[in-house]
């Protein structure tokens, strides 16, 4: 489904992502983990072009998604965004952020983009908020908020970039019940997060980062219970201590 | 007739009254500029004092003054001011070049008070906390303003106050309806006579847009010599 | 002070309508929100355009908003009187030229308070509105321009106060505003100045400081409000 091929990125001399070669399969859930810095989150953000690559090749079903005359707006359709910060639409409706791409984008009429919209958040168990506004709102429920806003476009693949960590923690479990469901559902998710017992339970493959390279990639229990490679079980054993 | 004949603006008459017009607007600026400055930074520290009525008189000349036009003071200063002065002080007044003096005393009064809402952001910008900090070090009240608030402020008024500057010098303008024969009096004069008004308002516009710019680059240089480094 | 008031305040309001054009305080307050309402989409576009990535754009709008402020607005209004009939042969009144050279400089100051706007949004609201699939022309219509509108509303009040005060210089082309009729007014009874230029000193402040305290109480709603919440 998404084929990465000796893909590379530099900020000016530095090194952000080396010679990336990956695949994510249909269906498959992807959790990348590393330390602060590593490039997780500028891996995950190159996937729907809000960053930009130097190098290499990305392909998503198929089509290369940086030839020439692909339309971003499309590409970015295809594909749901989860962000950190929520970034909701203070000036919407929880209802209405959830309308406002389909409608404008013309994948729905209003009619039906509402009826889809209150069906998503009942699915996120926010139906009772449709009508809040985002500062009305938890983290927790804004992020829900925000995965069923991106849910809207029916997208067949979700970016996950670190959702749970702007969240104080006794929200993080509402949005990881979410993101499971989903993943139960058969989605093709990317995750970028720390939350390493979800990767347990859900991913089926873990790839862990650092210094812009994918050091080590592995099913859970391989990774967890024997990591190869030594920045991985160095990065584990930190987190074993916390 | 020509167009554009710019020997006008080289020698003669009426390139004299330009320039005089030139000289009496950097005038009017810098005298004004001169008064503003201190009674803007006076206002500031009114306005920042802990001392409430301090505050509450300072407020309100702020406001009194900032909300009525540059061109309503020229006309109260000049028409209005002078009724009210003894026979006497009246008469020097007339005698001393009255449409300089009661532009600059408007001139002064605007500028000041917006100089002084500068200085007093730049004053508000500087974090409580530094105050408390040199305060925990044993410092007075008086030495703390003076080392660490005063310095940080002034160096973040700077920017806002060239601003204020160029305000002035454009201000200045305004000056014409009491009839100080500034810049834009000189060149509504030449156009009358001459009926050039392109060569006399060129001439107008590229002396005010050097100034402003002047500043304005100078404003530039300023942060990038000093930048505001917060705390 | 009352017998003036008394005797003058129609005049003092509306000039010399309806038996001539419209003036005084009225006009003053016409020409302002005129020119304010008229600006605002020139404004929007310029604004647009100083913080738009395409330097073929951003480059000479900020040429255009940099000559703007550094000249005054009454040698504009000069242009504008006397040269703009030698090359439009359409002679325009002292109104019209008026709200011309408000609305010119009006646009420029709001395309500032625009542009400001949209640099002190958070970026994750384009990049989230992008992420969706929208164009960056529908993200910034229905996500940051609404936003920035709103942020910006105690600005757009402060520049209705500035051009209120700029009208004045309508008063050196000859134009009845409220300025120009006190002037008659003072004209016309000699040996009164001083009342008549208070009170039309108190007229500009109530209007003006009314204005400005408006200003103000939306800006503490808005900090109180957020509209920013990530």
């Amino acid at each position: 489904m998404i084929v990465l091929d000796k893909v590379n990125k530099w900020y000016g001399d530095y090194h952000a992502l080396s010679d990336i070669s990956e695949q994510v399969a249909k269906n498959e859930v992807l959790v990348v983990c590393g330390p602060s810095g590593s490039g997780k989150s500028t891996l995950i953000r190159t996937l729907n072009r809000l960053e930009e690559i130097d190098g290499g090749r990305i392909a998503i079903d198929g089509r290369d998604i940086h030839a020439k005359g692909v339309d971003v707006n499309a590409l970015r359709a295809g594909i749901g965004f989860v962000f950190q910060s929520f970034n909701l639409f203070p000036h919407l409706t929880a209802l209405e952020n959830c309308m406002l791409a389909p409608v404008q984008l013309k994948r729905a009429t209003k009619a039906e983009a509402r009826e889809q919209a209150l069906a998503l958040l009942e699915r996120v168990g926010l139906a009772h908020k449709a009508d809040a506004y985002p500062n009305a709102l938890s983290g927790g429920q804004q992020q829900r908020v925000a995965i069923a806003r991106a849910l809207a476009m029916r997208p067949p693949i979700m970016l996950f970039d670190e959702p749970t960590s702007a969240l104080d923690p006794e929200m993080v479990g509402e949005v990881l019940g979410v993101m499971r469901s989903l993943a139960g559902e058969g989605m093709t998710m990317v995750c970028v997060t720390h939350e390493m017992g979800f990767a347990r339970e859900v991913a089926d493959r873990i790839w862990f980062m650092a210094e812009g390279k994918i050091l080590e990639q592995a099913t859970p229990e391989a990774f967890f219970t024997n990591p190869q490679h030594p920045r991985a079980q160095q990065f584990l054993s930190d987190r074993r201590r916390d | 007739m020509q167009f554009f004949d710019p020997a006008i603006l080289q020698s003669g008459q009426y390139h004299d009254w330009l320039v005089q017009g030139l000289v009496l607007s950097l005038q009017l600026t810098a005298v004004s500029f001169a008064f503003a400055l201190p009674f803007g930074a006076l206002l500031a520290v009114m306005r920042t004092s802990t001392f409430a009525p301090l505050r509450a008189v300072g407020a309100t000349i702020v406001e009194a003054i900032r909300n009525v036009p540059l061109l309503a003071h020229l006309l109260f200063w000049y028409f209005a001011f002078p009724e009210l002065l003894p026979e006497g002080a009246r008469e020097v007044l007339y005698a001393n070049n009255p449409e300089a003096v009661c532009a600059v005393i408007a001139l002064g009064l605007y500028s000041g008070v917006h100089m002084a809402e500068d200085i007093r952001s730049g004053i508000r910008a500087v974090p409580p906390t530094q105050l408390e900090a040199a305060r925990s070090l044993g410092l007075g009240r008086a030495a703390s303003v003076r080392l660490v608030l005063l310095p940080q402020a002034l160096r973040a008024s700077v920017p806002p106050l060239l601003s204020q500057t160029v305000n002035l010098w454009k201000d200045t303008s305004v000056a014409t309806v009491i009839g100080a024969a500034e810049m834009m009096y000189q060149a509504a004069r030449v156009e009358t006579a001459t009926f050039r008004s392109v060569e006399a308002f060129t001439f107008a516009t590229l002396a005010y847009l050097t100034v402003s710019l002047l500043i304005a680059g100078a404003a530039h240089l300023y942060q990038r010599r000093y930048p505001v480094r917060p705390a | 002070m009352l017998e003036l008031i008394d005797t003058y305040w129609l005049y003092f309001l509306v000039g010399q309508y309806p038996d001539g054009p419209l003036g005084g305080l009225v006009l003053t307050i016409l020409l302002s929100g005129a020119a304010l309402v008229l600006a605002m989409p020139l404004g929007l576009l310029l604004g647009v355009a100083r913080v738009s990535p395409y330097r073929a754009l951003r480059w000479p709008t900020s040429v255009l908003v940099q000559l703007v402020r550094a000249v005054p607005l009454l040698l504009v209004l000069f242009w504008v009187y006397f040269f703009l009939p030698a090359v439009t042969g359409v002679k325009s009144g002292q109104a019209s030229t008026m709200l011309i050279v408000l609305v010119l400089f009006d646009s420029v100051y709001l395309a500032e308070i625009v542009a400001a706007g949209i640099r002190a949004l958070p970026k994750g609201q384009l990049e989230s509105a992008r992420s969706l699939g929208l164009s960056y022309a529908q993200a910034l219509r229905l996500v940051v321009l609404p936003q920035t509108l709103k942020n910006g509303l105690p600005s757009i009040v402060s520049q209705l106060v500035s051009t209120i005060k700029a009208t004045s210089l309508g008063y050196i082309i000859g134009l009845s505003e409220v300025s120009f009729i006190a002037t008659q007014i003072n004209t016309l009874v000699f040996t009164q100045a001083v009342q008549v230029y208070l009170i039309l000193a108190l007229t500009y402040f109530i209007l003006c400081f009314g204005l400005s305290r408006l200003a103000f109480l939306l800006e503490r709603r808005l900090q109180r409000r957020p509209a920013q919440v990530s």
